[in-house]
Formats: C-alpha cells, sequence, structure tokens
C-alpha cells in the first residue's frame, strides 16, 4: 500500500513534467544543460554565453520555457523528495486523526508548481524583453497569491486550496501560450525550428 | 582501408591548417553501432567542410557548441548512473553506512574524541590518504618513464581483479544479506567468476564499447562504496577537499606528476592505460604521427592497490595553431585487428573523479535526507558542465575534480544546515513556496 503510494504520489507530480522532458528537451544537449543549471545562475549564463551563436539557444522562448521547467522541477523536487520518501513506509499518515490525504495534496500542489513555474519562466522572460509591466506584476502576485494559498493545506482544508490553485494555473498556462505568441501557425513552427 | 583513410586524413588535415579548424574527421567504420550516428555525421560534415572552405569558421563554432553540449550529455549520463547506484546501494545496504574497520591509510578513527581532536585527526587521515596517492602515482610515472609497461599492465589487472572479484563479492554479500535470499556457494563462485572475467577481457583487452563501459562504471561504483564504509566519516570529508587541489596541482603545474605522465603519453604516441579513464567514444587507427595527445589525470586509490586515472583528457589534432575543443582519439595498441582509420570527438572522464564524484554523493545520501542528495548531485553536474566549457576555452586538460567538488561540498553543508530544516517544515505544514 505504501509503495503504491509512494509511486501513485511520484507520478501524479513528475510525470508530467517527465513527459514535458522527454517530448521537448531530451533530444537537444543545449536544453538538458540549461534545464539543470537553471538553479545556478552562473552556469546558466556561461550556457547562454557561450551558446550565442548557436539559434536553439538565443531562441529566447526556447530558453525560458526550458530554464522554467527546470526550476520548476527543481523546486518542485525540493518539496516533495522528502515527503516521498516517508510515503514508502514503513508507516502512513492519517490515522490519528490527520488528513488521509496528505500525500496526495502535496503531490498535486507539487505537480501545480512545477507547471506554474514553467509558466512563469515564459511569462517573465516575455514581459521584460518586451518591458510590459503588467504581466511582470501579474506574475509577482501570482505566484504571491498561490504560495499564500497553500496556507489553507496546514488546517487540511484542501477543498480551499487546490481547486483556486489550478485555476491559476490555467489561467497562467492562457497567457503562457499568449505571451509565447500562441497560435497554430506558431505550434507548427516551433515543431520545425527544433527538428532543424 | 590505411591507405585511403591516409589520403582522407591528409587532405582534411590541409583544410584543417588553412582554416584552423577543429576537426579531422575521416570517414571510417565505426565498430561501435553506439556511435554510428556520430561518426556520419562527422563524416559529413567533414566533406561539406572541404567543399565550402569559407564559412567554416561561423560552422565551426555552431558545430563546437553543438557537440560540446553532446559531449557534456555523454558524460552526464554515465556519472549519473554511477551516483545513482552508489546512492540506491547507500540507501537500501546498511551494510556500507557503518564500519567498525578503517583503512590502513587512516590510522585516526576515534569518532567520539572531541571537535578540536577529531578535526585535526581528519587531516592528519587525509595527508597520509594524499601522501600514499603522491608516492603511487610517482612510482606509476617512474615506472612510465622508464617502459615498464607490463608491471603497470599487471598493477591494472590486478587491481581491477581484487575490484571485480573481491569487492562485488563483498557487495553481493550484502546485497544478499538485506533481502535475505538464500543462495549457495556454486552458483554465486559461478556467477562471480563469469562476472569478473569478462570484465577483465572488456577492460584489459577488447569488447563492446556499451559492455565495457558499463564495467567501468561498476568498477567505480563499488569502489566508491568501498571509501564511503572505510574511511572515517569526518575524514571523508576532508580527503575530497584535499584530493581536489592535489587534483589541481598535479595537473596543472609545470611539473606535476600527472602533466609529465601526459606529455610523456603525448611525445611517444601512446594512450594512458585501459581502465584508467571511461571514454565517450572509443576509435581506433594506426596513423598516429600527426596526432597530438593530450591527456591530463588524477588518481584514485583502490583498496590495498593505486591506481591512477585520468580525469578529462581530450586531444587536439593540432597541426593547425589552434588546437581543437574537447576532441579526443583514442589511439588503440597495435594489436587491435579491426585498425579503423577514424578519429572522433569524445571527452575522457578519470575513474578517478567518477569515484569521489559518488563518494561525495552517496556520503551526502547515508545521513537519509533527500534533498541534500539531490543538491549534491545537481551540484556535481553544474560543476562537470562547468568544466568541460572551461575544456571548450582554454583547448587543454583540465582536472575534473576541482570544481564539481568544491560545488558539491559548499551545496551539502549549505543544504544539509540551511536548507533542509527550512524545507523539512515547509513539507510538513505543506506550505509551498
Amino acid at each position: 500500500m505504501t509503495v503504491m503510494e509512494f509511486f501513485g504520489c511520484g507520478l501524479i507530480a513528475f510525470g508530467p513534467p517527465f513527459s514535458m522532458f522527454c517530448l521537448t528537451i531530451c533530444k537537444d544537449p543545449i536544453r538538458i544543460i540549461i534545464l539543470i543549471s537553471a538553479e545556478a545562475e552562473a552556469g546558466l549564463q556561461k550556457v547562454s554565453e557561450v551558446g550565442v551563436q548557436n539559434p536553439v539557444v538565443t531562441d529566447r522562448l526556447t530558453l525560458s520555457y526550458v530554464a522554467g521547467l527546470g526550476f520548476g522541477i527543481m523546486s518542485g523536487a525540493f518539496s516533495l523528495v522528502n515527503v516521498l520518501a516517508d510515503a514508502i513506509g514503513p508507516g502512513t499518515v492519517g490515522l490519528h486523526g490527520d488528513s488521509p490525504y496528505f500525500f496526495l495534496a502535496s503531490a498535486f500542489t507539487t505537480l501545480a508548481f512545477i507547471l506554474l513555474h514553467t509558466f512563469w519562466g515564459i511569462i517573465f522572460f516575455q514581459a521584460l524583453d518586451m518591458k510590459n509591466y503588467i504581466l511582470l506584476a501579474y506574475v509577482f502576485f501570482c505566484h504571491l497569491s498561490v504560495s499564500a494559498l497553500t496556507l489553507f493545506n496546514k488546517s487540511q482544508s484542501y477543498a480551499a486550496s487546490i481547486p483556486p490553485i489550478y485555476i491559476i494555473t490555467l489561467v497562467t498556462a492562457g497567457l503562457a501560450f499568449k505571451a509565447a505568441g500562441g497560435s497554430f501557425n506558431n505550434v507548427k513552427a516551433a515543431c520545425v525550428s527544433r527538428r532543424n | 582501408m590505411a591507405n585511403r583513410g591516409d589520403t582522407v586524413r591528409d587532405d582534411d588535415q590541409l583544410v584543417a591548417a588553412t582554416n584552423c579548424s577543429d576537426f579531422n574527421c575521416i570517414s571510417g567504420q565505426s565498430p561501435q553501432r553506439l556511435m554510428a550516428n556520430d561518426v556520419s555525421e562527422n563524416s559529413a560534415f567533414g566533406a561539406r567542410r572541404a567543399a565550402n572552405t569559407n564559412r567554416e569558421v561561423e560552422l565551426d563554432e555552431e558545430e563546437e557548441i553543438k557537440y560540446g553540449a553532446k559531449h557534456i550529455i555523454k558524460l552526464f549520463i554515465p556519472v549519473s548512473i554511477c551516483m545513482l547506484l552508489v546512492v540506491a546501494s547507500i540507501s537500501s545496504i546498511s551494510f556500507y553506512t557503518h564500519t567498525d574497520v578503517y583503512l590502513v591509510y587512516t590510522p585516526f578513527t576515534d569518532q567520539t574524541v572531541d571537535t578540536s581532536t577529531r578535526v585535526w585527526q581528519s587531516f592528519a587521515n587525509a595527508f597520509i590518504l594524499l601522501g600514499v596517492i603522491i608516492v603511487t602515482t610517482i612510482v606509476l610515472i617512474v615506472l612510465y618513464k622508464f617502459r615498464f609497461y607490463r608491471v603497470i599492465t599487471g598493477w591494472l589487472i590486478l587491481s581491477s581483479f581484487f575490484l571485480l572479484f573481491l569487492f562485488s563479492s563483498m557487495y553481493l554479500y550484502a546485497l544478499l544479506q538485506v533481502y535475505n535470499i538464500p543462495l549457495d556457494y556454486f552458483t554465486v563462485a559461478v556467477a562471480l567468476w563469469n562476472f569478473g572475467i569478462v570484465g577483465m577481457i572488456c577492460i584489459h583487452w577488447k569488447g563492446p564499447l556499451l559492455l565495457q563501459q558499463t564495467y567501468l562504471i561498476a568498477i567505480c561504483a563499488l569502489m566508491a562504496l568501498v571509501f564511503i564504509k572505510y574511511i572515517p566519516e569526518w575524514t571523508t570529508w576532508v580527503v575530497l577537499g584535499v584530493i581536489s587541489v592535489w587534483d589541481l596541482v598535479a595537473v596543472l603545474c609545470p611539473k606535476g606528476p600527472l602533466r609529465i605522465l601526459v606529455e610523456t603519453a603525448q611525445e611517444r604516441n601512446e594512450s594512458i592505460f585501459p581502465g584508467l579513464i571511461y571514454s565517450s567514444t572509443v576509435a581506433y587507427f594506426t596513423n598516429s604521427a600527426t596526432v597530438n595527445t593530450t591527456m591530463a589525470d588524477t588518481e584514485n586509490e583502490e583498496g590495498g592497490n593505486l591506481t591512477d586515472t585520468v580525469p578529462v583528457a581530450f586531444v587536439d589534432p593540432s597541426q593547425s595553431n589552434r588546437p581543437t575543443v574537447s576532441s579526443n582519439q583514442s589511439v588503440s595498441n597495435a594489436q587491435n585487428q579491426y585498425e579503423l582509420m577514424e578519429e572522433e570527438r569524445g571527452v575522457k572522464l578519470g575513474l578517478g573523479d567518477f569515484i569521489f564524484y559518488s563518494v561525495l554523493v552517496g556520503k551526502a545520501s547515508s545521513y537519509g535526507d533527500w534533498n541534500t542528495t539531490l543538491a549534491c548531485f545537481v551540484a556535481i553536474i553544474i560543476g562537470l558542465c562547468l568544466t568541460i566549457l572551461l575544456l571548450a576555452i582554454f583547448k587543454k586538460a583540465l582536472p575534473a575534480l576541482p570544481i564539481s567538488i568544491a560545488f558539491g561540498l559548499t551545496f551539502y553543508f549549505a543544504t544539509s544546515s540551511l536548507v533542509q530544516p527550512f524545507a523539512d517544515k515547509l513539507a510538513n505544514e505543506q506550505f509551498y513556496i
């Protein structure tokens, strides 16, 4: 049971990011490097400096997406990895009046945060490039409000925290798509340029 | 075959010389299916270069980055696998996390003394260990200088024999004990014999590249586990620091022993012994007269026997004045029957680096906190990434330990004492920042 819970929660939190990684990043070594070094500012700078000649790196949208996803995965891993290690057993939570949904709620919140970090990355890069201060402010306040929403988790009223977080995630996803110049043609163009 | 290769090479070198190019691409058939893609890309690129010499410089830079990144990834994967293996073993097999016996090189093993005593004892242990390593390195270099190849080969074979048989049987024993699996001695003997002998053949003679790489990774993981078990707790951290400084000195100092080793190998147009380095590609070629091999190495220690390994090595076809970026050729010995004219770009990393990276991550994971482990892992990978980028900038052999280990140690102490309590509290409260 605990092992099932471990794998279930792990896949909930890291399954979608892992798919994103496999579909968009793992084919291009430079992107993997950016993803890993997203945590370390210096490393990221170094990579992008050295990579100036390369169209893949100068493509700021790719950079923002990859860096955002990398940051999201790292932050998600940091917040969930010890919880997951506890989930594997030998005991479990929920026996002494605590919510039995502790692990599930943690996993879903982590997923939302990984996705949100990716979207925030895209919007933030774009907003700074375009000097669009409204979008910039949106990212700040969105981050603040989502983090504040997770305060509900402490009293284990997950219904008050997780649905709003996911609604915000969807809205942010829409904004990120728009910030990335989202339209069907763009998606197609992106696919083509990746193949090159 | 050889003739064709020669002419292609000459043409290419002409082009290379005029362009200050970084590539010498020789078409050839790779014995390794793994590398087939690269080779074809390489030769295609070479052909394009020969045809059109004007846009070369720009193209070069792009390709440089692309190949640089590719090789970084090619090292990421084995390094990650090695670290993962060690971390998995440490966290599932308690045998490796505590001990009453220590290495003879670390005489001060009392872990109950007060802090200041423990500090100087750790340093004393680390310097004794370092002294042993320095002496062994010098012995190796003297042997190499005076061409006692058989002695060195015998030495290497002996150490890999110990690793493959003794340490793997130890590992198997601990593993079976943890999972409570009964197994008769006969089966164990047959399995170990096969495992060990195949490994010896692959490492010291020949075998599929993938198998050789697998064995090298396994050896490193076993060695790292032994270090983690038999070196006193605080000494491990000091050793990691001291060894990376030594790596820096040995590779970069004008009279550094490893530099001497590398330069001697270079003069003689030889490769450094297999079983010391992990190579992302293997290429065989006969005509090495024009090839300038640059290699650096660090040393690692194995149980009773000390062996030297090469951290990051690369070769430049430096007929042109500007040498290449992180390219290499492994020069095989003449006994290879399938000598192919071929040069490939690849990065080499000494097994010692694999071992000490794994020791750091394994030691971090032995305290049971995954945040710290993850931080150390990422730190080492970023350090490796930076080292390879520096390789692209300086275009000479570099020690692979200092940056990674410095990052790893910083991240370890920062995460375990600052980040981890905070992250634990946040995870408990399910508060996300």
